[in-house]
């Protein structure tokens, strides 16, 4: 299933952001694109994070809070000049609080063409007991 | 003959008192826009995807941000002094059951032209997608070269 395709794709400039902590290196900060979506064994997310190799993302799950953040070298060669730049490479930086409890053994990351695909299972719920009042 | 005069400083005229304001906010305007984009001024051509085009010596190098396209889904043509781009970002709907908590990722189809400052060598252009990023390089034509021109000691 693919979606609907005919719309024509719009031109938008990154969203540039200011991380909670300051930056060792100097740049820029990018916040990826991404879709979240959940099913009931599942939380799915998709990050566009272009010019990402899968060796400079770091994806850190701690407590309930997800860090994404990946470096982006840039890719132009030494010798080369600009004559007209109309996006800007920096690394991408996001962060999000999860409300469900995740499976960390389980977690599955992918990265094919700057697309960063996360599938975090959910921990499975502690089945409903009933609890016997024994009376004396 | 001094009323008259008078009467064009700003803050003076009462006939239009808020046309002083009126020029005050362009002007701030005007820095905050200088401000904001003073270093990175892009020419925001509003067409996707956005590019970025360097050159050295001998090639021209345009780069576009194109993640989730495999090269082979791109179309692109040279000719002469344009490079044409066009294809469709498709993203496979998940089963109906997913509930979205985020959509920002957008499919579509694009088709771009841009011009270059000289004459390429179309024979030799390459193409390449690597981590979302298309990288094509286009050889200058060799009128277009810079010549390095030695001077005879006479």
């Amino acid at each position: 299933m693919v979606e609907t395709e005919s719309k024509a794709l719009q031109a938008k400039e990154k969203a540039e952001v200011t991380t909670p902590a300051e930056q060792t290196k100097p740049g820029l900060v990018f916040s990826p694109a991404v879709d979240i979506f959940e099913t009931d064994q599942n939380i799915t997310l998709l990050a566009d994070m272009p010019g990402v190799k899968a060796e400079d993302l770091t994806i850190d799950l701690r407590e309930d809070v997800l860090t994404l953040s990946g470096e982006v070298d840039a890719p132009e060669g030494p010798d080369e000049v600009d004559v007209f730049r109309e996006y800007r490479t920096g690394k991408y930086y996001r962060q999000f609080s999860l409300s469900e409890v995740i499976d960390q053994e389980r977690i599955e990351a992918e990265l094919k063409d700057g697309v960063l695909k996360l599938k975090l299972p959910k921990v499975e719920k502690a089945k409903p007991r009933k609890i016997t009042v024994r009376s004396s | 003959m001094l009323l008259k005069k008078l009467s064009g400083w700003p803050g003076l005229d009462w006939e239009s008192p808020f046309e002083e304001l009126e020029r005050m906010r362009r002007q701030m305007d005007m820095l905050a826009d200088r401000l904001t984009r003073g270093i990175f001024r892009e020419p925001f051509a509003g067409v996707f995807p956005l590019m970025n085009v360097t050159e050295d010596r001998d090639n021209y190098y345009v780069r576009a941000e194109l993640p989730g396209i495999k090269a082979d889904e791109l179309d692109i043509s040279v000719t002469g002094d344009s490079l044409s781009i066009s294809g469709e970002r498709k993203i496979v709907a998940e089963n109906e059951n997913a509930k979205y908590h985020r959509k920002e990722r957008e499919a579509g189809k694009f088709s771009r032209i841009v011009s270059l400052p000289a004459q390429v060598n179309t024979e030799k252009v390459e193409a390449s997608c690597v981590n979302g990023v298309l990288t094509v390089v286009l050889p200058k034509a060799e009128a277009a070269r810079p010549k390095q021109i030695t001077i005879k000691a006479s």
